[in-house]
């Protein structure tokens, strides 16, 4: 259609798809071969923990734990992702305050969350609203610092060019600063998904009776490695496929810039 | 010569025109950058006046850090001066770009996240055409601009030189009255730039427009412009206007014309000592 259309697109894609399925297999053979090497007690070979998995499936009780899970991620997450988008906008925006507010979310970031259990069980008590904090504590800071970051760095010229443009307010978010900002906060959105998931998940495990975090702690207690790595692998399918879409949509918008 | 101002139009047919009106002009206008930690404050501009006569093609030419820039932003209203006023078609202008103003900027403006042609619908989108009058005027100014072939591509798949046609073409499909360009073919070839600055008179002649254009090119300034104002080093104060007495027809042929080359070498015996003072005095002391 136009001289930038290269018909390099259709391998391309066939060859990510190649590669995808060939590290899939060498990650299986990984496995199978530390399963020969620990042993069946410390960790169970590929084609077990997969039936297990289906097995856990099948059963009435488990499904309830999904959901409780699913339902402190969604709320955390909500929090994180709109909280710190918000924060991070408005951080961005007020330079001042920005600056001064950077060191402190950096080093928050760094501090493990984990230090801050005590507290929040004092808070929230036991039950969905630790987790859902615990969990949203773990993303917001990442999704903050992200989404200040690329708002202050777009660049002034952009914003020249609203106002010469003679753009409304309105019109210069829409148009300007969302786009200019978008790729890093999506950046953003992908890490803090994953750490509001590792919140959430750490949250049951310590504090909860309900949930996938509060079988795993419990299947360690009873040093049940089957149901362990069943529940590892469908965390692992879940994250990675949440993930990797994330992951493509920021890929395709950091092409362009 | 009264007579004749009296038939003329707005935009003079042959050589500036003294008693054609006033479109846009800076009286006593200075530009100072207040301290910032340890940095004093930075006098960039002025004081300085300039009248920009309705229709003519002015060109500032002026070392490096001298202050072009930040003329350009005074006069758009995109920046305050510290003191003095600027006007645009009669009416002060403060606070905001006037409406007929287009500007070029020196650094990429193409916006990433749009195509080629997107680029350039942008500001016609914004204002509410029609997406018929948006299509006449994107394709012509695309393909103007030598960018048909790439009107789906994204900047980044464009060298630095399409990308600035990209942003010329945004400003250009607005039809400005006033349009300011800040060394818009800084990152083109000499060919391309003389050839671009043949489309740039035709255009010029064809809207009326009056043109302010930045470039640190001297025959550039020489062959395309009305007048040319050599700047001062920091702060900027044009030293002297030039008149260069061309016709309204006329393209880069007039590079091979013994006056082309005199006004060349005058600009450039007004700049020597500026631009020495711009960068240290290092090649002045050499000697
Ligand atoms: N935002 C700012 N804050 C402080 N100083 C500034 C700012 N913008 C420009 N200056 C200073 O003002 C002076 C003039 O800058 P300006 O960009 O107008 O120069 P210029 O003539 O356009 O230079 P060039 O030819 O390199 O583009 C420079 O010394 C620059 O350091
Ligand atoms: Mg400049």
């Amino acid at each position: 259609m136009s001289a930038v259309a290269l018909d390099k697109p259709a391998n391309a894609t066939l060859r990510r798809w190649t590669d995808f399925f060939l590290l899939i297999a060498g990650l299986v053979v990984v496995w199978y071969l530390l399963h020969l090497w620990a042993g069946e007690v410390a960790l169970t070979s590929p084609y077990e923990t997969v039936a297990k998995l289906i097995d856990l499936l099948g059963q009435a009780w488990f499904w309830p734990h999904v959901g409780e899970t699913l339902l402190a991620l969604f709320y955390s997450l909500l929090i994180a992702s709109i909280g710190g988008l918000g924060l991070g906008t408005l951080l961005g925006i007020h330079r001042l305050s920005g600056q001064v507010a950077e060191p402190i979310l950096v080093a928050l970031y760094a501090l493990p969350k984990i230090t801050l259990y005590p507290l929040i069980l004092l808070i929230f008590g036991l039950g969905l609203s630790a987790k859902v904090a615990f969990g949203a504590i773990h993303g917001i800071i990442p999704v903050t610092i992200f989404a200040l970051n690329a708002v202050r760095n777009i660049k002034p010229v952009y914003l020249k060019t609203a106002r010469v443009m003679r753009l409304t307010p309105l019109q210069a978010m829409r148009t300007v600063w969302v786009p200019a900002a978008l790729p890093e906060i999506v950046s953003g959105q992908r890490i803090g998904f994953a750490l509001t998931l590792l919140g959430v998940l750490l949250g049951e495990m310590f504090a909860s009776q309900q949930g996938l975090g509060f079988l795993i702690i419990n299947a360690i207690g009873l040093n049940d490695v089957p149901v362990i790595m069943a529940l590892a692998l469908l965390l692992a399918l879940f994250a990675v496929a949440v993930s990797s879409a994330l992951l493509a949509l920021d890929r395709k918008l950091h092409q362009r810039s | 010569m009264a007579a004749s101002v009296e038939t003329m139009p707005d935009a003079p047919k042959t050589m500036r025109d003294i008693h054609a009106p006033v479109h846009a002009s800076v009286a006593g206008v200075t530009r100072i950058f207040p301290a910032v930690g340890e940095q004093p404050p930075v006098h960039a501009l002025g004081p300085l006046d300039l009248d920009l006569v309705k229709g003519e093609f002015f060109a500032v030419v002026g070392p490096s850090g001298c202050g072009k820039s930040t003329l350009l932003e005074v006069l758009a209203g995109l920046s305050a001066p510290t003191e003095g006023s600027v006007t645009f078609e009669g009416q002060p202008v403060s606070g905001q770009v006037p409406d007929g103003v287009g500007v070029v900027f020196q650094e990429d403006a193409s916006f990433p996240w749009l195509t080629v042609w997107d680029n350039v619908a942008f500001g016609l989108r914004r204002a509410g055409f029609d997406a018929s009058e948006i299509t006449r005027r994107v394709d012509y100014a695309v393909g103007f601009m030598g960018l048909a072939d790439f009107a789906q591509a994204y900047p980044a798949q464009l060298s630095g030189g399409m990308r600035q046609r990209v942003c010329i073409a945004r400003t250009l499909v607005l039809q400005p009255r006033l349009i300011l360009l800040d060394e818009p073919f800084g990152a083109l070839d000499q060919q391309t730039r003389l050839l671009m600055g043949d489309e740039l008179l035709r255009l010029w002649r064809e809207t009326g427009a009056t043109v302010l254009l930045i470039t640190h090119a001297l025959d550039e300034a020489a062959m395309l412009s009305d007048r040319v104002g050599a700047m001062s080093a920091r702060p900027g104060r044009f030293i002297e206007l030039v008149e260069t007495g061309w016709p309204r027809e006329r393209d880069s042929r007039i590079v091979s014309e013994d006056s082309f080359g005199r006004l060349t070498g005058h600009l450039w015996s007004l700049l020597r000592e500026e631009s020495m003072k711009a960068s240290g005095h290092q090649m002045g002391r050499q000697k």
